[in-house]
């Protein structure tokens, strides 16, 4: 099982990154099992919170918080702290949205830069680029029908070139 | 069928958008707000024909839907915690009456302390209340149940409310792929609701009227037998959901690896999932141990239980409630079913998940190991 545990505010849509990733997981194939839930509980702007994805080739049966994961994925850097690292499962990695330098198992990505060229007011997808190309869990195409599918039609073009720069960002 | 990748208030939604209820009456609470919202907008965008009626509390919610059920239309409402306690001098009015409303219920703790997240406190407090009580484990149990419970409810022989329990959060909040059923597959496997229990201005009658004690009895009387009899007709609905929808259920509780288990733990709802895994975990090395999952508490299967644990040497009993200065009440349950049948294995009872509390493998694993060697009466598993 692959497990992803993103952090950001409320408000950054770190949960809709968790959806469509699972979404965008799903729809590789019948055989191909997702699941993606918030941090239970309140909602806030502004404050932190958690969300979570789980991918796997069989039935995801154990809908328990993750506790040691594959990928951490941080939407805002303020969020980030050294003792993260301790969540991590052996060869597991940190992607950051920051514009500072990468090292060891942390992985800097500036999705802020991105978005910002795109005019887009969020970086979420930006960021779910950013960790489909590191992990190679999902294509741009799973991603593209997962937009299409499950974000409203308006924003879906510029979400779909967000993740396009973005895998592009991190192949460079 | 369709394939999406949705929460379990929105499997939900989309069950009940199937169902086709003329009636949907209902007050938003946390976790459950979500189903509420999805059935307004299908509403409003036409794909479900229905009157959605916005009442000012769950107190008015089952209201509603008792009047709806009492012209003989097919009513829907949904709650959790506090809204449910609210309703529960409806939910006596809508079972004595025998209307078969459906709702639905986001498993949430009760207050105080104030709490939001997932326990089975608010359900299982009402099991006396006669309905039927079902817990979904995934969202696409939980959708057919929204189909399911139609079928068996208005069943004639049955005539009585059912309850779909789905855990707050774990269930209602978290996504997967769900198929969802062609709506001529659906009304083939529901036909619209018939009843002569209904006002009818043609054929007048009195309902929902008083017994003294010279009748009274046997209204209770036959509440009980019909509440037996829907054990044969919920194997019924799921023989035709199968031939239909090809998705199979097991009745009234579902095995896993109890055949030559000699540990069994049984339990309920959404972390069902990760006992079994659990049980695979430690079949691996070398221990015989099984699961049971609960799907239904009333009817509670009695018969079932006793032959999945008969052989075993010891089971546990995990649940997200207690009956204080008692016991969990699931557990009462297990052990007067075993009682009743002769079977004197030891019993342990777990108490986990309070106030949404996360249970986690190491839990399952503790819990399992307690079984095998002896543990306490009750176990409040996280203390």
């Amino acid at each position: 099982m692959t497990e992803i545990i993103w952090y950001g505010r409320g408000g950054q849509g770190a949960f809709t990154a968790a959806k469509l990733l699972g979404a965008a997981y799903a729809l590789k194939g019948n055989a191909y099992y997702a699941l993606a839930f918030p941090s239970f509980g309140p909602e806030r702007r502004g404050a932190p919170i958690r969300a979570f994805t789980k991918l796997n080739i069989k039935p995801i049966l154990d809908r328990s918080e993750t506790e040691k994961t594959d990928y951490i994925v941080i939407l805002d850097e303020t969020l980030y702290s050294d003792s993260l690292k301790n969540l991590l499962k052996p060869g597991g990695k940190v992607v950051v949205n920051t514009k500072k330098k990468s090292d060891d198992n942390i992985y800097s990505f500036d999705g802020n830069s991105i978005s910002e060229e795109l005019h887009l007011p969020m970086f979420n997808t930006v960021m779910l680029g950013a960790i489909s190309a590191l992990s190679g869990i999902v294509t741009a195409d799973d991603l593209h029908r997962a937009i299409e599918l499950y974000m409203p039609e308006k924003i879906q073009e510029k979400n779909k070139q967000a993740v396009d720069n973005a895998l592009k960002g991190v192949c460079r | 069928m369709a394939k999406k990748f949705l929460s379990g208030d929105e499997a939900f939604a989309e069950g009940v958008r199937l169902a086709r209820p003329q009636v949907i009456s209902a007050y938003p609470i946390t976790p459950q707000t979500i189903v509420v919202e999805r059935l307004s907008e299908m509403v409003e965008n036409g794909s479900l024909k229905s009157e959605f009626i916005h009442v000012e509390s769950e107190h008015s919610a089952l209201s509603c839907a008792i009047g709806a059920s009492a012209v003989g239309a097919r009513a829907f409402t949904a709650t959790s915690s506090q809204g449910l306690l609210y309703m529960a001098e409806c939910l006596l009015y809508a079972s004595g009456g025998r209307f078969p409303i459906v709702m639905m219920n986001a498993n949430r703790s009760t207050a105080l302390p104030w709490n939001i997240y997932g326990d089975q406190r608010d359900s299982i407090s009402q099991l006396d209340s006669d309905w039927i009580q079902a817990y979904a484990e995934n969202a696409q149990e939980g959708l057919d149940f929204a189909l399911m419970s139609y079928y068996i409810a208005e069943h004639r022989e049955v005539s009585t409310p059912f309850m779909v329990n789905l855990d707050g959060f774990v269930l209602t909040h978290t996504y997967e792929t769900v198929d969802i059923p062609t709506q001529e597959l659906a009304d083939e496997y529901l036909p619209p609701y018939e009843t002569d229990n209904r006002l009818d201005i043609e054929n007048p009658k009195n309902l929902a009227f008083s017994a003294g004690p010279e009748h009274n009895y046997i209204f209770k009387y036959k509440e009980h037998r019909a509440l037996l009899r829907a054990k044969k007709i919920i194997a019924e609905a799921e023989k035709h959901f199968a031939e239909i929808f090809g998705r199979k259920y097991t009745g009234l509780l579902e095995t896993y690896q109890t055949e030559d288990a000699e540990y069994i733990l049984i339990t309920l709802g959404s972390i069902a999932g990760l006992c079994r895994e659990i049980a695979d975990f430690l079949r691996a090395k070398g221990k015989k141990i099984g699961v049971v999952r609960l799907r239904y508490l009333r009817p509670f299967p009695t018969e079932e239980l006793v032959s999945a644990v008969k052989n075993a040497k010891a089971v546990g009993v995990l649940e997200k409630d207690i009956s204080f200065g008692n016991e969990g009440t699931v557990f009462t349950n297990v052990n007067s079913a075993l009682f009743q049948a002769g079977i004197g294995i030891p019993s342990y009872n777990f108490i986990g998940g309070l106030g949404g509390k996360n249970i986690s493998h190491k839990d399952i694993e503790k819990i399992f190991d307690l079984i095998e060697k002896g543990a306490e009466h009750i176990n409040f598993i996280e203390i």
